[in-house]
């Protein structure tokens, strides 16, 4: 019943998210930077439009400037009239973002004649200062790490009640999951001895990647936010797992890198780069795995959505919100599965480093 | 090209975020709920552990009556056997003994009924020659009635003497 409720939402909501992107842009419906404004981060997190009046929430914006730290809201980028540079239009700040810009949402230091320098489509020569906002990512982190707290506590607190009975309610439907994180994912990739002390950071990671996965799903706030299909992020969790790999190598695994058994002498001096680069390469595919398919789930139900824009008929829902819905249970499956990937992966790296040796 | 490129101030909300998402989580969540569930998990295996235990103790149990009541039966089997060859040898000792208890009544009988027997006999010895000496008196008498049958019988028997 929720996977339908979930679904409903994603195809009633996608419409109305589109529809006001449609008002947003005054001229030709732009599909791809339609797509690639709802797929990359904010500083506002856009409710709905009506009558060509936005209705966002204005998130803060924290830079850390030469003149130390500035917290001020983003509605004073937001709520001015776009200056114009050639092709690129940009946001002038007002008020305490007095002398900053923002130009795809990126925010830059205004020069002393007071505007941005552009070659090409990049902002060339202006200063950028260190960005902590809280963009629409950071809010869905937080939302999407709050949520998988309050799920693990409660079904923390059912046991805690109850002793270790048989589970009801919530802790039934998640028992599951969390001893199919511990048995298949942890007990069979990782050495029997060892992988204890791995559980609580791939049921971390597993629960995270997958709440958070079904919260891009959710077309409107809450959801809709595409943080896990964030580069940023998969390459912050990739590289735990590295951390981990590294901290956790045992002589096994670096003999196998630095002295690869069975190897000529000769071959040494190719072998060991390759091996090193390998280090890399594993948690670097987690991040783009996990990257590549959550954002393109996002991109394919919005381009789907968009055939209805870009035909300027309502008639072409028809083919275009079955197959949005056709996706959209697909990606439902995508959510759970490339949790449990990158949680299995990493738990398959993790148990290669600490594998003991064979010989 | 920025889809593409991490960004610093969500990468360090990301890491502070994440990181005390998992302190708190292995704190107050995984370390209650995986103990409980391989408290669980213990106690499932230790029950069915023990219901074997039982199972077992509950096999030998059973064999044990099993032995005791067959110890019973043969012991019974044993009693009634013995009993019935104490009957049977009872029997025949009574059976002797009456055999000769009865041979002697009849052995005392026979040896009653010969003395009647012969005292009968004796009796009608003694009768049959009182018998003859009556009969030979009358006969005598009738003999001796005259004085020449005297003469006769006197002769006779000096006959007789000469003879001699």
């Amino acid at each position: 019943m929720k996977y339908f409720a979930v679904l409903f939402c994603s195809i009633t909501f996608s419409f109305s998210v589109i529809a006001s992107e449609e008002g947003h842009e005054k001229e030709d419906f732009n599909v791809s930077e339609m797509i690639m404004h709802h797929v990359k981060d904010a500083h506002e997190w856009h409710l709905w439009t009506l009558n060509d009046k936005h209705v966002s929430i204005y998130l803060p914006i924290i830079l850390y400037t030469d003149e130390g730290l500035k917290v001020f809201s983003s509605s004073h980028f937001y709520h001015n009239e776009p200056s114009h540079e050639g092709e690129n239009h940009y946001y002038k700040g007002t008020g305490p973002a007095e002398g900053y810009a923002m130009f795809h949402e990126k925010i830059y230091k205004l020069d002393d004649s007071g505007i941005l320098h552009f070659e090409g489509g990049h902002v060339h020569g202006n200063i950028k200062p260190l960005d902590f906002s809280i963009t629409k990512n950071v809010v869905s982190l937080f939302i999407g790490s709050f949520l998988v707290f309050i799920i693990m506590f409660t079904c923390a607190r059912y046991y805690k009640k109850n002793g270790s009975v048989a589970p009801k309610g919530l802790s039934k439907f998640i028992e599951p999951l969390i001893l199919f994180v511990q048995d298949e994912i942890a007990k069979t990739n990782i050495n029997e001895k060892k992988y204890k002390k791995f559980v609580p950071f791939l049921l971390t990671i597993f629960f995270f990647i997958w709440i958070n996965n079904l919260l891009g799903l959710i077309p409107i706030f809450p959801g809709s936010a595409n943080l896990t299909g964030n580069i940023t992020v998969t390459f912050f969790l990739a590289f735990l797992t590295l951390i981990l790999i590294l901290v956790n190598g045992n002589k096994n695994y670096w003999g196998h890198i630095f002295a690869p058994p069975g190897v000529p002498k000769a071959l040494l001096p190719i072998m060991i780069p390759i091996e090193i680069v390998g280090i890399f390469t594993k948690p670097f595919a987690l991040m783009i795995r996990l990257f590549a398919n959550i954002t393109a789930g996002h991109i394919i139900i919005l381009a789907l959505i968009s055939i209805i824009f870009i035909n300027k008929n309502a008639a072409w829902g028809a083919l275009s919100v079955p197959m949005a819905l056709f996706i959209s249970i697909l990606e439902l499956l995508v959510a759970a599965l490339q949790a449990y990937l990158f949680a299995m992966l990493s738990a398959l790296f993790i148990g290669a480093a600490v594998e003991e040796s064979h010989h | 090209m920025d889809l593409v490129t991490p960004d610093l101030g969500l990468l360090f909300w990301t890491g502070i975020v994440f990181c005390t998402l998992l302190f708190l989580l292995a704190k107050f969540a995984w370390k209650p709920i995986l103990n409980a569930v391989n408290e669980r998990e213990k106690s499932i295996s230790e029950a069915l552990e023990l219901a074997e235990k039982t199972r077992e103790e509950m096999k030998s149990l059973k064999a044990e009556n099993d032995k005791v009541l067959r110890q019973a039966k043969a012991e019974r089997d044993e009693i009634l056997k013995d009993a019935k060859s104490t009957a049977a040898s009872m029997i025949a000792d009574a059976k002797k003994q009456s055999k000769e208890e009865a041979k002697k009544i009849v052995d005392s009988a026979r040896e009653s009924i010969n003395a009647e027997k012969a005292s009968a006999i004796s009796d009608l010895r003694s009768q049959v020659a009182s018998f003859s000496i009556e009969i030979a008196e009358k006969v005598v008498r009738g003999e001796l009635s005259s004085s020449e049958k005297q003469e006769a019988l006197a002769n006779k028997l000096v006959d007789d003497i000469n003879l001699n």
